[in-house]
C-alpha cells in the first residue's frame, strides 16, 4: 500500500473577497499520477497554489504527511509571467531547484553543478547551460523548468499546463519521462487536454470550484457531466474517438 | 590630469570626495542591479523622494536630515513591501502618493524651520565635495553590511528576484530576503542623496546598469560592470564639479549618459565585426 502524502479536508481558498474553491477533500499518495482537468478559471491553479503553500486555505486543512524539511514538492509553474529580461542563465534557474532554507554557499558545489548539467544532457539541452533564459522557446524553458523542478528529488512532482506553448512531439516526450518519474515520486499534472494525458495518469481530478476525484484514467463525457466539469474530450491519434455532447446542464454553468 | 590629482590629493574634501565615489559605485552597483533586474525602479524613485520628509524634519529639529531621511525611506520601504502582498490598492499608484506626500511634507518643515534652510541644494543637488566624516562613515557602514550581505545570500537573493513563487514552494527565506533587501535600497539611495541629489540618485542605480546590460545577461557581471561604470561616472563628475563649481549630481548623471551612448557605439562596432 502507498504512503499517503497530502491530505486536504474541507479546504475553501480564494483571492481577497472571491472564494474560488469550496469544500475541498483531496488525498493524494506516494504512487499517484493524478490529471487534473477542468475548464479554465475552475481553480486549477488555485488548487495546486494551496497544495504547495502559496495561498493559505480560508477554511479546512492541508496536512503533509512527510517531513518537509527532508522531502521536496517539485513545482513547474504554468507558463509564466516571469520577466524574459531577468539576468540569470540557464544552468542557474535548474540550480535554484536545489536551495531551500538551509545556508547555503553562494559558489556552487562540484556535485550540484554536474547533477544540473545531466539533468540539462537527459533533456538534450546541455548546450543552452549558458545561454540568459530569456532567449530560449517556449520548448526549452519548460525543459529547463521541469530540470529545476525535480533536480532535488522531490517526493510529489506538480506540473501546471506544461504543455503550453510547446509542440506536439515534446509533449509525448514529456509524458514519456513523467511516467517513467513516477516510479520515485508522486505525480499532479494539471492540463485542459484529457485526451492526450489519458494514456499516463492513474486516476482523474475534476476541478470546477469543487474537486471531484476519479480513481481511474479514463472518463467519459457523461461522468463529466455527472460532475458538473464542462471540458471537452478531444482525443489525438488512433483512439477510439468519443463523439462529443453538449449537455445542457454544460450550458448553465456559470 | 596627473599634477591636478597629486595637487588635489593634499586636501581632505578630495581625499573625501574620492572615497564617496568608489563606496557611492560599489552600493549603487549591487542595489542597482537588483531594482532594475526587479523591475523596482519606480518604487525606488518613490522611496528617495520619501524620504525628502525626513530631511524636512532634519532641519526643523536640527539634527543630521540624512538620519532622518534614512528613517523616512526604511519606514516606507517596510510599508510598501508589506502592502504589496495584502492590499489590493494598484501598486503604482499607491507609491505616487508616497512619493508626493514625502515631498510634501520635506517642503513643509523646511518651511517651517526658521531662517533659512543652509545647504538645502546639497540634498536636492547633490555635493560630493563637501560630504562630511558623518556621511562616510554611514555610507561605508552600508557599503560593507550590503557586501556581506550578499556575499552570504547571493543565490537566495538571485532566486528569489527571479521567481518568488517558486522559491517560496522551496521553503526559502523569501520574507527575510525581501524585506532585508528593501531596507538595504533605501539606506543606498538616502546615503548616496549627499552624492547625487535626491532628484538624480535614481539615475546612480539604473544608468550604469543599463550600460552594463549591453555587455552581460549575468546578474554577478552586471553588478561588477555597474561598479566600473559608475566609479568612472563619479570619478569623472567629481572632477567637472570641481572645476566648474556646478553641483556633482547633475554632472555624474550628464557624464554617465555620455558613457551610455559610448557604450552602445561600442557595442553596435563589436557586433558589426562579429557579424
Ligand atoms: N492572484 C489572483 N487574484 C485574484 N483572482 C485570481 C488570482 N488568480 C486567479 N484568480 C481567479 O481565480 C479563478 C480561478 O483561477 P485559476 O485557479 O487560475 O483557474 P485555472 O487554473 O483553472 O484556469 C479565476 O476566476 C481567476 O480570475
Ligand atoms: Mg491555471
Amino acid at each position: 500500500m502507498a504512503d499517503k502524502l497530502i491530505e486536504m479536508r474541507s479546504v475553501y481558498a480564494g483571492y481577497g473577497n472571491a472564494v474560488i474553491l469550496r469544500d475541498v477533500d483531496l488525498d493524494i499518495y506516494s504512487d499517484d499520477f493524478i490529471g487534473v482537468i477542468g475548464p479554465n478559471g475552475g481553480g486549477k491553479t488555485t488548487l495546486i497554489k494551496t497544495i504547495l503553500g502559496l495561498i493559505k486555505p480560508r477554511k479546512g486543512k492541508v496536512s503533509y504527511m512527510f517531513d518537509r524539511d527532508r522531502h521536496a514538492i517539485g513545482y513547474l509553474p504554468q507558463l509564466h509571467k516571469f520577466d524574459p529580461r531577468f539576468p540569470i542563465k540557464v544552468c542557474e534557474v535548474v540550480l535554484s531547484g536545489l536551495y531551500d532554507n538551509r545556508l547555503r554557499p553562494s559558489i556552487y558545489r562540484r556535485k550540484d553543478r554536474m547533477k544540473a548539467m545531466e539533468l540539462l544532457e537527459s533533456m538534450n539541452i546541455q548546450d543552452l547551460a549558458k545561454m540568459p533564459i530569456g532567449e530560449l522557446s517556449g520548448g526549452q524553458m519548460q525543459r529547463t523548468f521541469l530540470c529545476r523542478a525535480i533536480i532535488s528529488d522531490p517526493i510529489l512532482l506538480i506540473l501546471d499546463e506544461p504543455n503550453t506553448y510547446v509542440d506536439n512531439k515534446f509533449e509525448h516526450d514529456l509524458y514519456d519521462r513523467l511516467k517513467d518519474l513516477n516510479k520515485r515520486m508522486a505525480i499532479l499534472l494539471v492540463s485542459h487536454d484529457i485526451g492526450t494525458i489519458s494514456y499516463y495518469i492513474k486516476s482523474i481530478a475534476c476541478v470546477n470550484h469543487k474537486v471531484h476525484y476519479h480513481g481511474s484514467g479514463k472518463i467519459t463525457q457523461d461522468q463529466l457531466a455527472a460532475y458538473d466539469c464542462p471540458i471537452q474530450i478531444i482525443t489525438h491519434g488512433a483512439v477510439p474517438h468519443t463523439v462529443l455532447k453538449t449537455h445542457q446542464d454544460e450550458l448553465d454553468t456559470e | 590630469m596627473n599634477w591636478i590629482l597629486s595637487d588635489l590629493w593634499q586636501f581632505d574634501f578630495f581625499r573625501n570626495a574620492m572615497l564617496t565615489a568608489f563606496l557611492a559605485a560599489v552600493s549603487c552597483g549591487l542595489a542597482g542591479t537588483y531594482i532594475v533586474s526587479r523591475r523596482m525602479v519606480f518604487i525606488s524613485g518613490g522611496l528617495t523622494h520619501a524620504s525628502f520628509g525626513g530631511i524636512g524634519i532634519g532641519y526643523f529639529f536640527g539634527f543630521n536630515p540624512i538620519l532622518g531621511a534614512a528613517l523616512f525611506a526604511v519606514l516606507s520601504a517596510l510599508g510598501i513591501e508589506y502592502a504589496s502582498k495584502r492590499i489590493s490598492v494598484r501598486e503604482d499608484s499607491a507609491i505616487a502618493i508616497l512619493w508626493s506626500f514625502g515631498m510634501a511634507v520635506g517642503i513643509i518643515f523646511v518651511f517651517l524651520t526658521p531662517g533659512y534652510a543652509p545647504n538645502l541644494m546639497n540634498y536636492l543637488f547633490g555635493s560630493i565635495l563637501t560630504v562630511s566624516r558623518e556621511d562616510i562613515c554611514f555610507l561605508l557602514g552600508l557599503t560593507i553590511i550590503m557586501l556581506v550581505f550578499f556575499i552570504f545570500f547571493f543565490r537566495l537573493i538571485l532566486f528569489t528576484a527571479f521567481d518568488e513563487n517558486f522559491a517560496i514552494t522551496r521553503r526559502m527565506p523569501v520574507q527575510f530576503i525581501n524585506y532585508s533587501m528593501m531596507i538595504l535600497i533605501a539606506l543606498t539611495m538616502v546615503f548616496n542623496i549627499r552624492v547625487a541629489g535626491i532628484i538624480l540618485v535614481l539615475s546612480l542605480l539604473t544608468i550604469p546598469q543599463t550600460i552594463a546590460s549591453i555587455f552581460t545577461h549575468d546578474f554577478f557581471r552586471m553588478a561588477v560592470i555597474s561598479m566600473v561604470a559608475g566609479w568612472v561616472g563619479i570619478f569623472g563628475g567629481l572632477m567637472f564639479s570641481y572645476s566648474l563649481d556646478i553641483p556633482s549630481g547633475a554632472s555624474i548623471i550628464f557624464l554617465l549618459v555620455i558613457l551610455f551612448f559610448i557604450a552602445r557605439l561600442i557595442s553596435y562596432f563589436l557586433h558589426r565585426k562579429a557579424g
